[in-house]
């Protein structure tokens, strides 16, 4: 047997490889720089990796490659267009996880043991943070670009297993916040495994892991259609865990809840990214010729998630559960893109998927600013008469919500408005009439929230706004800037995004 | 159309504690507002039924959406509207803002920001554009009525978004479909010109016309969208409330003109036999209940929805007069209300409640009060001589030639209008004086200002509504020609 070494198109690996490299050379940080320079240090690292990153991205927009790494990765416009939304979410989400307030001093310690109280007293601090947010990233570049089943997977761990980490990070509440890390371990173990063995049967069905081969037995039909039918069923399972789609979504709201703040910001955008991401590369080119068979069932999901999304998070009285149930029934709505399967579906939902995730960033971003003396408060009842606080803190949330709730002159209302054309157009008329309906539905709870701040009157105990860091404040800032001029002006980005959004194949 | 908007970047950068200098300049730009807005008028076209001062950019292109304005007839009469009672509702409630939940400054910050978006809702001929204005107008009003209303103001604030929300996400579905369809029948687009050309079938024309109307029908409001309405006039400032029924509320039956009656001839046909039904069960509605409520506020909301229902008999009628009718009933209605809302404002303040029967013997302590309220109330009521009375008359003659029956039951409209103003008046103005009336203040220079102009255009159009109907007249002849009718009777045009 004779051992072909592979060609590797560096130039087209190189975002990933930049971020990979960079999560490494943080774990050198961590084990050789000093305690009191590490947090700068590891800071400006993550930050100049993610921008060098993006950089490339930058630069290797136009190009289009089956075989960049001996078809184990794909590169083509739609790559380009998620591999950068995910960098810009991940900048302005690290800025917010800088805030190293929400971290545990000493994660292997017990909640409340003395080990914990020396460490706090000590002035330590996680930096591990960076390094396997880098890891996240670098797996979350890979999930859409994959270009086999194995890729996928590996990608699709790479970026869970710092996650789980991640989730069980927080200062405050240590308990709810292992509890919730633990859950999402256990969950996502267990729809990896469902993944996997989706992706075995599709191995029995075409003989091939890789999606041109899959694709190819799937368009020259012949094969045994179970086969098919099964595995296109847990690998979406899989994929559906991720995006928190109903009835796969119950891991959400509590680590949504549980997880810090900024750790919660970034895994709810990101991660909805990059998983979507991958959907779309399977479902518009691996099983296009199948739609068929997973298109009713992608449409009962999509209407449940939007409707039980909307319908929840309507009665949610802490904050974070409530855009966790919010973030439900968006997956919902770019589900309904996905369903589309036309080139107008594809441009709405990576619009949406970027517009979303700024957002989201920028709403979680105002929840760490929302505090008392024992940490973040995120009991609705408590957010009452925030207007008069901080008009900062509640005219930026209120915008945001409005964003999430499609009012025109948001980047809200554009993608909502691109995607239901786009599931119109292909003909899912009843979709678009229930997204349409659970839209009304989730603006009723936003609109509550917004009363909230503005209508009720304060009652004191102790809940204060604290003035952010200049980096959180950055965070919302630029995020709240980039929702603005999504909904004026979206069309550069609109452009961009058509005039690259092609898969290759 | 934008000079507003640069007014409330003005009012924005101004110290908070200025709160004169707010006021002045937010006084300032309405005026210029309304400067510009008649020179627009004097230069206008007549004759000319397309539309004029048209300016179109490109927005997003690949969507084929356009920043597209321009003007018709009936567009250009409710701009003039508009921009006439912007200057009168900030000069009359100088001191409205004080009792706010905010400072002054953000109050005529939103007043600026809703008159831009008032104007453009009017002059919208990209329906994406309109929707994009209609929805986004919700905002600042409903921190108007949240922030600057009385009593029950949030929950209203917030009764008033979701109906409005609600009605918006249906229109958003029916404006889907058409840019769905356009898309396949001659390339994507939001222009209504070109929309208007779309073939489709009887049930889609149907479905998509329920998905606007019930928009408009909420906005307007007809029966029984109308609930939002008296909680929301009634919580929200006077000023605010003039704003509100009289401009955006006007929105909604402006749409029914501009939308449902171009966009979809045929299923409007399909559906005038239910609206004409609708609106007039709205008169007689809102009349009744208008004579039962105690709360002057919301009497005023009622005896609106009474008056909304005339207007859409008015375009359902699909009679030229009716239409021209209708239009002229819009303008007018708003300076009727205007003047109610505004005087019942003054009373309210003065005597801190706004219950009817607190206001025993006005006439005797305060005399330029009383009168401007019974001047109002006689104007509502239609009184031949003042401006509504021109067009309800047009109104009613225009449905009676088509539809004699519901011509006749709107009729009592009018009757029952006379005991809903008249019963509050004696109640209030005259008779004994109420104790704690005594020493209550006549109106001051200001407000004096203020109301006379409401005043003076009653009167001047009751008397010579010509000048508005020569623009109304040959816009509203076009449409009923277009929507294939001819006038049954022998037209009634330029007395």
């Amino acid at each position: 047997m004779t051992f072909t070494s592979p060609v590797l198109s560096y130039t087209l690996l190189s975002p990933m490889l930049i971020l990979l490299g960079g999560a490494l050379i943080g774990v050198l940080v961590e084990a050789f720089v000093s305690k009191a320079k590490r947090a700068v240090v590891q800071l400006t690292l993550a930050l100049g990796v993610l921008s060098l990153a993006l950089f490339q991205v930058w630069n290797i927009r136009g190009e289009q490659s089956i075989s960049p790494a001996m078809g184990s990765i794909i590169i083509d416009g739609p790559a380009v267009l998620l591999q950068g939304s995910i960098l810009i979410i991940s900048i302005i989400a690290i800025l917010l996880i800088a805030d190293t307030e929400h971290f545990t001093a000493l994660p292997a310690a017990l909640p409340g043991s003395e080990e914990e109280r020396e460490a706090i007293a000590m002035g330590a601090q996680v930096t591990e943070v960076y390094p396997l947010t880098l890891f996240a990233v670098a797996g979350m570049l890979m999930f859409p670009v994959a270009g086999d089943l194995i890729t996928l997977f590996v990608a699709l761990e790479m970026l869970s297993l710092p996650l789980y980490l991640m989730a069980g990070l927080s200062r405050r509440r240590r308990l709810a916040s292992q509890e919730s890390a633990l859950k999402y371990f256990l969950l996502g173990s267990f729809s990896s495994a469902f993944f996997l063995f989706g992706a075995a049967y599709l191995y029995g069905f075409s003989g091939s892991l890789d999606f041109a081969g899959i694709q190819a037995s799937v368009v020259g039909g012949g094969g045994n259609d179970v086969l098919l039918l099964i595995g296109m069923a847990f690998l979406s399972i899989g994929l559906l865990f991720k995006v928190g789609a109903v009835p796969f979504h119950s891991w959400a709201p509590d680590v949504y809840q549980g997880a810090p703040t900024p750790v919660t910001a970034f895994m709810a955008a990101a991660t909805k990214v990059a998983a979507f991401g991958a959907m779309l590369r399977i479902y518009y080119t691996v099983f296009a010729n199948a739609q068929w068979s997973w298109s009713p069932m992608l449409t009962g999901i999509a209407v449940i998630t939007m409707l039980l999304g909307s319908l929840v998070a309507a009665t949610q009285r802490d904050v974070k559960r409530m855009l966790a149930y919010s973030s439900i029934a968006h997956a919902g709505f770019l589900l309904t893109g996905v369903i589309a399967l036309n080139k107008a579906g594809l441009d709405a939902t990576i619009f949406y998927l970027f517009a979303y995730g700024v957002a989201t960033v920028g709403a979680f971003a105002v929840v760490t600013l929302v505090r008392d003396s024992s940490g973040e408060v995120t009991d609705l009842n408590r957010w009452k008469g925030l207007g008069k606080r901080s008009p900062f803190a509640a005219s930026t949330f209120a915008f945001f919500l409005l964003a999430f709730a499609g009012i025109p002159l948001t980047s809200g209302f554009i993608g909502k408005f691109s995607i239901f054309s786009a599931a119109y157009e292909s003909g899912a008329t009843g979709l678009v009439l229930v997204a349409i309906l659970s839209s009304a539905l989730a603006a009723f709870f936003y609109i509550r929230v917004i009363v909230l701040m503005f209508f009720s009157d304060a009652t004191e105990d102790g809940t204060s706004v604290e003035m952010p860091s200049i980096l959180t404040r950055s965070t919302i800032v630029v995020s709240a800037a980039i929702t603005l001029v999504l909904g004026v002006y979206p069309t550069p980005l609109i452009d961009f995004i058509s005039e690259l959004a092609i898969f290759i194949r | 159309m934008f000079l507003p908007l640069v007014g409330a970047a003005v009012v924005s950068v101004l110290p908070k504690a200025n709160e004169k200098a707010a006021k002045q300049a937010a006084f300032a730009t309405t005026i210029a507002v309304l400067l510009v807005t008649i020179g627009m008028v004097l230069s206008f076209e007549r004759e000319n039924v397309a539309f004029q001062f048209v300016e179109k950019y490109a927005w997003i292109p690949s969507f084929g959406i356009n920043f597209a304005v321009g003007i018709d007839a009936v567009a250009l009469v409710l701009i003039l509207m508009s921009t006439i009672l912007a200057p009168i509702v900030v000069l009359a409630g100088w001191n409205e803002a004080h009792g706010g939940r905010w400072s002054v400054k953000t109050f005529y910050i939103l007043i600026l920001v809703l008159e831009t978006m008032m104007i453009g809702v009017f002059a919208a001929t990209d329906v994406f554009l309109f929707y994009v204005i209609f929805e986004a107008m919700l905002i600042p009003v409903y921190f108007l009525i949240g922030g600057y209303g009385t009593g029950e103001r949030a929950a209203a604030a917030v009764k008033f978004l979701i109906y409005s929300l609600v009605g918006g996400l249906l229109m958003l579905a029916s404006i889907i479909a058409l840019y769905v369809m356009s898309g396949d029948q001659f390339g994507h687009t939001f222009d209504i010109n070109e929309l208007s050309q779309l073939q489709m079938s009887s049930t889609t024309q149907s479905l998509l016309f329920l998905g606007f109307f019930i928009a408009f029908a909420i906005k307007a409001p007809v029966w029984p969208f109308h609930t939002w309405l008296p909680d929301a006039a009634a919580s929200a400032s006077p000023g605010t409330s003039v704003l509100l029924l009289g401009v955006l509320d006007k929105v909604g039956t402006f749409g029914m003109i501009r939308y449902c009656l171009t966009l979809f001839p045929e299923a409007s046909k399909t559906f005038t036999p239910v609206i004409l039904i609708l609106a007039v069960i709205s008169i007689l509605y809102g009349a009744f209940l208008a004579i039962g409520q105690k709360d002057i506020k919301r009497l005023i909301a009622f005896t609106s929805i009474s008056h909304f229902g005339f207007i859409t008999l008015g375009i359902f009628a699909m009679t030229s007069q009716g239409h021209s009718g209708a239009v002229l009933y819009m303008f007018n209605h708003a300076f009727s209300t205007a003047a109610l809302f505004l005087v019942a404002g003054w009373m309210i303040s003065r005597r801190g409640s706004s219950t009817v029967s607190d206001f025993g013997g006005l006439q005797r302590v305060t005399p330029v009060m009383a009168w401007s309220f019974f001047f109002a109330g006689l104007s509502s009521l239609a009184l031949p001589g003042l401006s509504s009375f021109v067009s309800e008359f047009l109104v009613l003659v225009g449905t009676f030639t088509r539809y004699p029956v519901h011509a006749i039951i709107a009729t009592f409209g009018i009757v029952l209008a006379a005991l809903y103003i008249l019963i509050p008046v004696q109640k209030a103005l005259h008779g004994p004086t109420t104790p704690g009336n005594e020493n209550l203040k006549d109106l001051n220079l200001r407000e004096k200002i203020a109301i006379a102009p409401v005043v003076a255009i009653i009167v001047v159009l009751g008397f010579y509504p010509s000048p508005l109907l020569k623009i109304i007249n040959p816009a509203t002849t076009n449409i009923i020609a277009q929507l294939g009718f001819s006038d049954p009777a022998p037209s009634f045009e330029d007395k």
